[in-house]
């Protein structure tokens, strides 16, 4: 006779009481292993070969022949009912377990390594950028020139007379020798020029760009800064086109509240002059006007200067700094971090402005 | 320019309680910005009163100092003292110590009684000092802020004064009174004057002027004075230099009498020094009528004055006691002796006043604008009356200021006019404009009623005649700015009030959108950016041997660079042909500030001249210049290629706990500038490089597929690292993106995508040492033939197992057929094939 694996006695497959009893010994057995590999012990004392149960079922082939149907029965159902248990346990313990292995595999989140470096414009690039796509959207292109320039495109061709006080009050680089009359640009308005000598009638164009001075550097100037330009040529343009741009502009720039005023002023490349006042809601210390730019109807003597005819074709131009705009609308306080190079400066802003 | 309230009140309704900021509130509206004001109550307040010293006594010290223990006497005698206060003496006399030996027992002073403040925020009290309560102080100019002088205390009988005890000494001394100081447009310079900011005042405002010109009383003709001779024999643009002179004869002035305190203090508020009375006189109404003009010692000139261009190598010693050699172009006042001041900007040192002049002629001329400001411009001499001159002053106010400048040497110095004077020149012809009737109109966007028109042009001083089209204008003779309907549109608009211009939005042509380099231009910044770079700006201005070692590829190879006439400075005076110098710079700086790893780039103009550099002259302006000089204009100008380049230093991330940074090394330059040529689409060849300023083993020069090389990629030469205090192992590159853009396709054509598996195949290929394995690669590609999808190295392995002074090179190939699977033997005698061509070139034998 064959023992079980504790050995107890196999039990009789037709004693009901005793395979209630072994059942329930496996499903309590079942019930307390505690972890997989204790389950599997339990699997193999309650459902191996030697278990009770497996044993007890062997024995139906011995039995009378009217006793095998009921033995089957019983044996069916009693097996059955361990081996829901044994499923049943096995699913909350694999789930138990895959849950403590997440647990275990916790990370400091808060540690993290930064192994990608993150990049960033400088924000006059991206102001720039910005500035650009408000025109191009209105319709406008945007127009480049050299910043090392021709004398004529710089001055004479924007009507500055050669003696007058206002030729020298641009501060100009000159480049040597004097007699090739090269300089840095003093401000980005030959490609002004060279856009109305370049293209056709009616010309609304928008020119960034770098420009020089001869100031030291200090917390209010840079003998390098940008700017830029805007230059419409039409038909029947006239100050309140003006306006109606540099308004429309303004909103684009600082919100629907923005407004704009305008001042006369002086420069030799547009008559009527003007310069322009931008209301800056959200400014520092408080609402207030802001000086921002000059503007103007284009001289009669530029448009002849590029061949266009002054009884025909009116304009308007206005220009801007772009250091000065990046100054009130995000708060820089000193020239110098724009142009140092820190990258502190550029890396707080990022891809943003 | 400043201007004085006071003086200003004299011509223009100026409110009695407007303060400085207010009235330019007001002058902004027509064009003159604010910029400061002055008022010397800001800074000093009283009580600030006459005294006269009762009793001085004379106590040495134990220093070595004397000082004066002096009883002021600050209320006249039997009056009460009215004010109170800490140290105020009840008695009406002040106990008061005082420092200082220029004055005696009954000079009247100014004392600054207890509780008064001084500039510099000086407060004073009674104090106990040299053993006595001194009780306020006997004050110096400069204490008070009205000069500089501080030898010893202000004795007011010598500025002329003799007033009562008590009186209110900044009364006295103009104290109260403030200016605005506005910024003149350099077309404007009537506006360099009280005459003409008293008249825009009056347009802002909308009151009444009064002119300064009409309380003057001049005779309409002079003659018999002084003689005087206009000898230009050499107009510029046929201007003659001096069109107008006029001069007049005061006999028996005490020059040295002082100037009094209303016209010191004036001048004073608008920023001009008290030199002594006959120059004040003169600049007192060169600020009021905008009139420069001159007093001479008459008793120093010899002969007639002849107004004449300079003879070459002529020399004049200026007010300034300065010699300065004159050139042929300068326009002199001269007499028999010479040059006597050079005209409009500044006069001669000896004929100049003195305090023993009792003779003055005085001189009150016009030049021409383009002669004053070359001249003010060859000798570098701002002087307020050059910078009238090229501005341009009014041709008919000459005699009129000669007048005002007579009367007050003869009410103030004690002289007496002669009856002749002397006026030469010819008048210019007046400028007459005309202006369509609704030329303004369209221009300006408003609908001007013809009242508008004409009471804007006739305030300003114009004639205005109606004609059948518009209107004939005549300009004033003091607004040479004034030459066109555009001019006088402004003019309109402007005493209109800009605020009236409405606001309309023109609607552009459809527009193109970016070009195609301004999106190549973005696309690049960007892409640099999202790889993890930090884009900075730097100056293009550097050293020529930063040119010559980082803008040209061989040692001591020149390289032409563009220097500044003028450069911020001297050391840095080239302009950059490259812009790895100014990076380098940038990265030094951000490294000395703590930020050791670093991926910078910066997109800018580099400035290469070429053989043609500018053009000899410039065509003249309002005129379209011919093709051909227009061409040669725009052949003149450089080439400026913008450039990419990018600095690397330490590492490609901050180390972490569970991380180690990689260190920067020559491949990520290079990679970098693979991926600039990647986003544009370009291919770039990469090989082998030599550069001075990269390591010679480790440069790449960049090339196009057509052989131009476009650039460098690499680490950085050691010792040029050690030069600019750079980390060991910085890498660079730099790329003239220009040429990419050229360079990238229109249209970029697609490529059919087999569906079909593809096949792998690995080789390990040894060769020489020094072939490159670029080029093996190049080889395979070739010899594998069209089945072959990529090629990549994997591998680079040297040592056991090798023969020295060669490699070992693995490459992993992916084959693949358009139209069908490929077989194991298909793919293997392919990569035979590959394995061939990379034998007969290199001996390339596989491991």
């Amino acid at each position: 006779m064959t023992e079980t694996l504790s050995g107890a006695a196999i039990p009789n497959p037709l004693d009901e009481a005793a395979i209630t009893a072994a059942v329930e010994d496996a499903v309590a057995a079942i019930a307390a292993a505690s972890s997989l590999e204790e389950l599997k012990a339990v699997r193999l004392a309650h459902t191996g070969e030697k278990s009770p149960l497996s044993l007890a079922n062997r024995e139906i082939g011995g039995l009378a022949k009217e006793h095998k149907a009921a033995a089957g029965k019983l044996m069916g159902s009693s097996r059955g009912r361990v081996n829901q248990a044994l499923a049943s346990r096995t699913e909350v313990l694999e789930a138990e377990n895959d849950a403590r292995i997440l647990v275990e595999e916790t990370v400091d989140v808060t540690a993290a390594p930064r192994r990608r470096r993150a990049g960033a414009r400088h924000p006059l690039s991206t102001l720039q950028d910005r500035v650009s796509d408000i025109f191009v959207g209105m319709g406008w292109e945007i127009a480049e020139g050299p910043e090392v320039e021709s004398e004529w495109f710089n001055f004479d061709a924007l009507n500055f007379k050669p003696d007058h006080p206002a030729r020298e009050m641009q501060d100009t680089f000159f480049v040597e020798p004097p007699e090739a009359h090269l300089l840095m640009r003093t401000h980005t308005s030959p490609v002004q020029v060279r856009s109305m000598l370049e293209r056709e009638v009616p010309i609304y164009v928008l020119c960034p760009g770098k420009v020089f001075r001869t100031d030291e550097l200090d917390a209010t100037h840079t003998p390098v800064f940008h700017q830029f330009e805007g230059l419409a040529i039409d038909k029947n343009l006239s100050m309140a086109d003006l306006r109606g741009t540099l308004e429309h502009f303004a909103r684009q720039m600082f919100g629907d509240e923005a407004s704009i005023r305008l001042r006369p002023n002086y420069f030799p490349f547009t008559e009527p002059s003007a310069e322009l006042d931008i209301w800056h809601p959200g400014a520092k210390g408080g609402p207030r006007w802001i000086e921002w730019g000059g503007c103007g109807m284009v001289n009669p003597n530029v448009l002849r200067a590029a061949g266009i005819d002054p009884d025909i074709y009116s304009g308007f131009a206005f220009g801007m700094g772009i250091e000065r705009t990046l100054m009130f609308r995000n708060e820089v306080g000193d020239m110098r971090d724009m142009i140092e190079g820190d990258v502190r400066f550029s890396e707080h802003f990022g891809m943003e402005i | 320019m400043r201007i004085p309230l006071s003086w200003l009140r004299e011509f223009a309704q100026v409110p009695a309680d407007a303060t400085a900021e207010d009235v330019m509130a007001d002058l902004v509206k027509v064009g003159f910005e604010e910029e400061e004001v002055h008022r010397p109550t800001d800074e000093l307040t009283g009580p600030v009163v006459v005294g006269q010293v009762l009793s001085l006594v004379k106590e040495p010290q134990t220093n070595g100092k004397t000082i004066n223990w002096c009883q002021v006497r600050v209320v006249p005698e039997g009056q009460e003292q009215t004010l109170t206060g800490k140290g105020i003496d009840p008695s009406g006399v002040q106990g008061i110590i005082c420092g200082a030996h220029n004055f005696v027992e009954g000079d009247k002073v100014v004392v600054t009684l207890p509780g008064a403040v001084l500039p510099g925020n000086f407060q004073i009290s009674a104090r106990k000092t040299y053993g006595h309560l001194s009780a306020g102080m006997i004050a110096s100019v400069r204490e008070l802020g009205i000069g500089d002088d501080h030898d010893g205390i202000l004795v007011l009988s010598s500025i002329g004064l003799d007033p009562e005890i008590g009186a209110d000494a900044m009364e006295l001394l103009g104290l109260y009174d403030q200016a605005a100081e506005i910024n003149v447009t350099p077309d404007r310079g009537y506006a360099f004057s009280i005459r003409g900011v008293a008249r825009e005042y009056a347009h802002a405002t909308g009151t009444t002027f009064v002119d300064p010109a009409s309380k003057v009383s001049a005779p309409a003709t002079l003659q018999g004075g002084y003689g005087v001779k206009l000898n230009d024999d050499a107009p510029i643009y046929g201007k003659p230099g001096c069109d107008r002179f006029v001069a007049r004869t005061v006999r028996g002035v005490d020059a040295s009498r002082p100037t009094p305190p209303w016209m010191s203090s004036r001048l004073r508020l608008a920023g001009v020094r008290s030199i002594s009375l006959p120059v004040d006189i003169s600049n007192y109404v060169m600020l009021e009528l905008g009139q420069p003009n001159h007093c001479y010692d008459l008793d120093k000139l010899a002969g007639d004055i002849v107004v004449r261009r300079a003879v070459a190598g002529e020399k004049i010693t200026t007010l300034d006691d300065k010699v300065r050699t004159l050139d042929v172009e300068d326009l002199l006042i001269t007499d028999d002796s010479g040059a006597i001041g050079i005209a409009g900007v500044m006069g001669g040192a000896h004929t100049e006043v003195s305090d023993s002049t009792t003779n003055i002629l005085v001189e009150a001329a016009h030049f021409d604008e383009v002669s004053i400001a070359r001249s003010r411009r060859r000798h570098k001499l701002p002087s307020e009356a050059s910078k009238r001159f090229e501005r341009g002053v009014d041709w008919h106010i000459a005699n009129i200021a000669a007048q005002r400048v007579v009367d007050l040497l003869v009410e103030l110095a004690g002289g007496t006019a002669d009856e002749a004077g002397t006026d030469v020149g010819t008048a210019p012809d007046a400028v007459t404009i005309e202006l369509p009737a609704e030329f303004a109109a369209a221009r300006i966007g408003i609908d001007f009623t013809e009242e508008q028109i004409t009471t804007s042009l006739v305030d300003l001083g114009a004639a205005v005649e109606k004609t059948a089209n518009g209107y004939l204008v005549t300009a004033p003779s003091w607004r040479n700015d004034l030459e066109t309907k555009e001019d006088l549109s402004e003019e309109i608009a402007r005493l209109v009030g800009y605020d009236n211009i409405p606001s309309t939005l023109p609607v552009a042509p459809p527009g193109r959108g970016l070009s195609r380099s301004q999106q190549q231009k973005r696309r690049v910044v960007q892409a640099l950016a999202d790889a993890g770079l930090t884009e900075v700006l730097s100056y293009p201005f550097v050293s020529k041997a930063a040119n010559d070692i980082f803008g040209v590829a061989a040692e001591g190879a020149a390289r032409p660079a563009l220097k500044l006439a003028n450069p911020i400075s001297e050391e840095q005076g080239f302009l950059r042909t490259s812009i790895l110098p100014g990076l380098i710079e940038v990265a030094r700086r951000n490294h000395s500030r703590g930020f050791r790893d670093l991926a910078l780039y910066e997109a800018g103009s580099v400035f290469l001249p070429g053989e043609t550099l500018g053009t000899d002259s410039i065509p003249p302006l309002g005129v379209k210049p011919s093709d051909e000089v227009l061409d040669a204009l725009y052949d003149g100008v450089p080439p400026q290629p913008l450039h990419i380049a990018a600095v690397f230093t330490g590492h490609d991330s901050p180390a972490a706990a569970t991380h180690t940074p990689r260190a920067w090394d020559w491949a990520d330059a290079l990679d970098v500038a693979r991926l600039i040529a990647g986003v544009l689409g370009v291919e770039l060849v990469v090989s082998q490089g030599s550069h001075q300023a990269f390591h010679p083993g480790r440069a790449a020069q960049l090339a196009l597929r057509n052989g131009d090389v476009v650039g460098y990629a690499g680490e950085l030469h050691p010792k040029l690292l050690a030069a600019h205090d750079m980390p060991a192992r910085s890498v660079a590159l730099e790329i003239n993106v220009e040429a990419l853009f050229e360079a990238a396709a229109d249209v970029i054509v697609a490529k059919h995508i087999s569906g079909f598996p593809v096949a792998t195949q690995d080789v390990a290929l040894v060769v020489p040492q020094d072939v490159p394995a670029d080029q093996v690669l190049s080889a395979l590609r070739e010899g594998a033939g069209e089945l072959l999808e990529d090629v990549a190295l994997f591998d680079v392995y040297v040592g056991p197992g090798i023969e020295e002074g060669r490699k070992s090179l693995a490459f992993g190939l992916r084959f693949r057929a358009d139209d069908r699977t490929l077989t194991a033997d298909e793919a293997s005698e392919a990569r035979a094939a590959a394995v061939a061509v990379a034998a007969e070139r290199f001996g390339a034998v596989q491991r």
